[in-house]
């Protein structure tokens, strides 16, 4: 299966009936599986006059109920921004997916992965997800609804102009081996709801369109009945909670895989199609006797600074190839930084680094 | 006693925050009296404003309400209309929040024909940031960003939702609250995209600067001395027309709605 069309059924599989869209190469397939599959499944689908359009059309389906995602390539990804803000302040769960390419072109790349993080105004946590394979694409679709829906926050699946049009074998999970979250909707009655009240994991629970809790959505500073107000505390104790539910939970988020870790020296840390190459490297090292390990990252906002901890526990080096001129380097560096030598490893000609050229790598700082 | 319409209110709770003799509060009332003349389930609509001083009336309506971001209205308002074309969607807009930043949403709304109601304030400027320049700003006028006098022609909105394939259009201004009441319920009542114009005064910002008119009543006298109807308009020569505000209802037809077209595709796709 094509990984475009790998992040259309696995939208569908999460229980997706919204897409709003404007084309862009490389994430076209995604719009026009969705254009064919929405109708099929009694979902919507629209092409919207720009990303701006699309981002809060997704937004309006998602307060009306429904699981709703967009997909769209860099450039179309810097006016989503706008959007991204207020489903971070207003609380609703959307997912886009953004295939990275090059600036002007669609060569590959993973040079947006300080924007998915940072990209939006305001305080805010992101959830980002780095698949590396088709088969990922489709999984952590699936897991991007799981989590926008758990947490009430944008998820973003950041995949890259090399998977997005690779086409590889994909199992696709029965309903019942699959894992599907919903929101949370209120328990009590209209006269008592707290729309912006966290529960124990901060997060509020959620009501919708045509119902009768008649809840007010703003991205001015709200109270937990959703009231728009301003005091100074009132808004930290907001963003405290927005930022928190996440941030809390980072751990729990962590998604990685990890390779021969256990008694690294050398350690490989790679996200997305850069993982790929690694995994032989390493292999290779191992053969050479070299001990080298990998851990690949599956999401990468919030940082999984547990995982990352726990894999490096016996390296003295840690390698981090990217597909951009080195930007996760510098959380890895934050993270590990004062435990061992991290050493950024980029390459920024719309290819990944090969097998041989990583293994050169971590040759060279035997 | 409490005023009848105020039950429609999120909370019951006044005053509001629009300024002493702004058209905000005006719109509101009036809209008010269409809820409550039409008989409409308030659990059943959605009000979805942008970013102005217009955009803060869907706050205070006790339904689910948007306050969303500058000029998007419209695109929150697809998506809610796809998700749920149950729902009545009302959006509160400004011209500076759908004539400008959210221009590319108002025509594409207007050319799907999606079922919604839009109630444009016109008050000619920016008054929540201070009264800057508009596109609705008359040519001539000094504003904070046009010291030196607007250079530009002012745009008519009527006309470009009429040309982009708006159903129904109408334009009154505050100082006609029947006509004006009677218009929004053929609005709230119309199946497609039905846009109203709402000519309205800022006596705060664009009456005092621009116009020199400080005075809500006089603000009000202004806009009811400078209305004609669309049949007296028809008479008069472009020169005649200059400074003149024409209101009427200037379209009223029935087309499939954005949703009618989505069933019909799909019933053909599905059979179901």
């Amino acid at each position: 299966m094509l990984g475009n069309y790998a992040v259309a059924e696995g939208a569908i599989a999460a229980g997706c009936r919204f897409f709003a869209g404007y084309p862009i190469t490389p994430a076209n397939e995604i719009s026009e599986r969705m254009a064919q599959r929405m109708p099929e499944v009694g979902g919507r689908f629209i092409q919207m006059e720009d990303e701006l359009g699309s981002i809060f059309a997704v937004c309006g389906a998602s307060l009306a109920g429904k699981k709703a995602i967009s997909a769209t390539a860099s450039a179309g990804y810097n006016y989503m921004q706008e959007g991204i803000e207020y489903a971070v302040a207003a609380e609703i769960p959307i997912v886009i997916v953004d295939v990275m390419r090059q600036r002007g072109e669609n060569f590959p790349t993973q040079s947006d992965v300080m924007q998915a993080r940072y990209g939006a105004a305001g305080d805010h946590e992101m959830i980002v997800l780095t698949p590396s394979s088709v088969q990922e694409l489709f999984d952590l679709t699936v897991e991007a609804f799981n989590l926008a829906e758990r947490f009430r926050n944008p998820v973003i699946v950041l995949s890259e102009a090399t998977i997005s049009l690779m086409r590889e074998g994909v199992k696709i999970p029965t309903p019942e081996e699959l894992r599907v979250v919903n929101r949370k909707k209120p328990i009590v009655p209209p006269s008592e709801f707290m729309p912006f009240k966290g529960e124990d994991d901060l997060v509020p629970r959620m009501s919708e369109f045509g119902d009768e809790y008649k809840v007010l959505y703003t991205h001015n500073p709200h109270d937990e009945w959703g009231r728009i107000a301003w005091t100074p505390k009132l808004y930290e104790d907001l963003y405290n909670r927005i930022t928190q539910k996440i941030a809390n939970k980072a751990d729990e988020i962590a998604l990685t895989d990890t390779l021969f870790t256990e008694d690294a020296e050398i350690l490989l840390i790679a996200y997305g199609s850069e993982s790929r190459g690694c995994i032989e490297a390493v292999r290779k090292a191992r053969a050479m006797g070299i001990r080298a390990g990998l851990l690949k990252l599956k999401n990468i906002w919030p940082v999984p600074a547990k995982a990352m901890t726990d894999a490096a526990r016996s390296s003295k080096k840690i390698l981090v190839p990217e597909m951009n001129t080195g930007r996760y380097f510098h959380v890895v560096k934050e993270v590990l930084g004062c435990a061992a030598e991290v050493i950024s490893i980029p390459k920024n000609q719309g290819r990944i680094h090969s097998p041989d050229e990583i293994l050169q790598e971590i040759r060279r700082v035997i | 006693m409490e005023h009848p319409n105020l039950k429609y209110i999120r909370g019951k709770k006044l005053p509001h925050m629009f300024c002493q003799g702004c058209g905000c509060g005006e719109i509101l009332n009036t809209l008010l009296f269409a809820i409550d003349e039409l008989k409409l389930d308030m659990t059943k609509m959605v009000a979805i404003g942008g970013v102005g001083c217009s955009s803060r009336i869907p706050a205070y309506l006790d339904m689910y309400a948007i306050h969303g971001i500058h000029g998007r209205n419209l695109a929150y308002a697809t998506g809610v209309k796809l998700a749920k074309p149950e729902l009545k969607v009302i959006v509160l807009t400004g011209d500076g929040d759908c004539g400008a930043i959210g221009g590319n949403h108002l025509i594409h709304a207007a050319r799907r024909n999606l079922d919604v109601t839009v109630i444009m304030d016109n008050n000619g400027s920016y008054a929540m940031t201070g009264g800057q320049l508009a596109p609705t700003t008359a040519t001539g006028l000094y504003t904070t960003t046009t010291p030196r006098g607007n250079i530009e022609r002012p745009f008519d909105l009527c006309k470009l939702v009429e040309t982009a394939g708006g159903t129904y259009v109408a334009r009154w201004t505050t100082a006609h609250p029947a006509a004006l009441i009677r218009a929004i319920k053929q609005g709230l009542t119309h199946r497609g995209f039905a846009f109203i114009e709402v000519v309205s005064q800022c006596p705060t910002i664009f009456g005092h600067y621009a116009l020199g008119i400080s005075d809500p009543v006089k603000n009000l006298e202004y806009l009811k001395t400078n209305s004609i109807t669309k049949e007296q308009a028809e008479k008069l020569s472009p020169e005649q027309l200059e400074g003149k505000i024409v209101v009427g209802k200037f379209v009223e037809k029935n087309l499939p709605t954005l949703d009618d077209a989505y069933r019909e595709m799909e019933h053909k796709a599905t059979g179901v």
